[in-house]
């Protein structure tokens, strides 16, 4: 379990170690940069926010586009939402910790009790390798220079791709998660960003001619 | 950028997160729906997969990610251990960038 989230959190660690190099770059005190990595904790989101914002955009509509980027973890948390647990202490921490990895890792275990396991390692690991990346990034700044340039960007998707590989041998899930995929990048060119990603969840249209039977998650 | 902006954020993310397993914690779901809620998560982590391979920041990402993260999908569908997809997507983008493809 710990080898397989080591990539992801190093991916994170330098990902957020570019967040804290761009938002202070954009003028934001370090603090307050440290702050939205560990209160906010959505990348994708923290970048846009501060790309917005330091390009003199109103921080309603920067606050308005960050939030439409979050709405997939909605979905997310009422497909996996068990694996938080029970009792309201775990599902209030565990809720700050549903990000796309920590779902996707959870997602691509066999049965609940590894799927928990999956999620809480990988969402702990996340978050103190975002924060901690965050804080350097932010300390040394413009060294750290484009994470493109060590295929970061690739990494993301690559990681998703691995983890979602086994739920797509069910041949129905398959249908539905292709015709999702689909329909999130034909509509990427013209949609705020965010929105794409929440209507794959249409691709459920693909699975409602088939009749009742088991499907190995 | 301000506390407030920050703290908006960090208060509506996390509502959003919040309100999915505690939705899920008070309502029974009937297994049918359980299935398709499972398959539309698939198919959001697989759109989260394709737009950020070909159309990361509203249009195409350029040719040396797509290549990155098709090498890392093959590598994964061929069984690699995960470590090793992870690294062959990102070593791959890297080296196309780094002998100019974009």
């Amino acid at each position: 379990m710990i080898r397989n989230v080591s990539p992801i959190a190093l991916t994170a660690f330098v990902t957020g170690a570019s967040f804290g190099a761009i938002a202070v770059a954009a003028h934001i005190p370090i603090w307050l940069v440290c702050a939205m990595s560990l209160l906010v904790f959505a990348g994708g989101s923290q970048f846009m926010v501060v790309g917005i914002v330091a390009a003199g955009g109103s921080p309603i509509a920067a606050v308005f586009a960050g939030l439409l980027l979050n709405a997939r973890h909605l979905p997310f948390g009422l497909a996996i939402g068990d694996v938080l647990g029970e009792r309201l202490a775990t599902r209030v921490i565990g809720s700050h910790i549903l990000v796309d990895e920590s779902v996707a890792f959870a997602m691509a275990q066999g049965d609940r009790k590894r799927a928990k396991a999956a999620f809480w390692t990988c969402g702990l690991a996340l978050l103190l390798t975002w924060n901690s990346g965050t804080l350097v990034g932010a300390l040394i700044g413009q060294v750290i220079g484009d994470p493109n340039r060590f295929g970061m960007d690739a990494a993301f998707p690559a990681a998703m791709f691995a983890l979602v590989l086994p739920a797509l041998k069910d041949r129905v899930t398959l249908r539905v998660a292709l015709l999702g995929a689909a329909i999130a990048v034909a509509t990427t060119p013209f949609l705020p960003p965010g929105i794409p990603v929440v209507l794959a969840a249409l691709g459920v249209i693909a699975a409602l001619p088939t009749r009742k039977k088991a499907v190995t998650a | 950028m301000t506390l407030a902006v920050v703290l908006a954020l960090a208060a509506g993310t996390y509502g959003i997160r919040f309100a999915g397993p505690q939705l899920r914690n008070r309502i029974t779901v009937p297994a049918r729906v359980q299935m398709l809620l499972s398959m539309a998560a698939t198919a959001l982590l697989l759109a989260l997969v394709a737009v950020n391979a070909f159309v990361p920041g509203g249009k195409f990402g350029g040719w040396a990610l797509a290549a990155g993260v098709f090498v890392g999908g093959v590598a994964a569908w061929r069984k690699v251990p995960f470590v090793l997809v992870v690294v062959l997507a990102a070593a791959t983008t890297a080296a196309l960038r780094l002998v100019g493809v974009a």
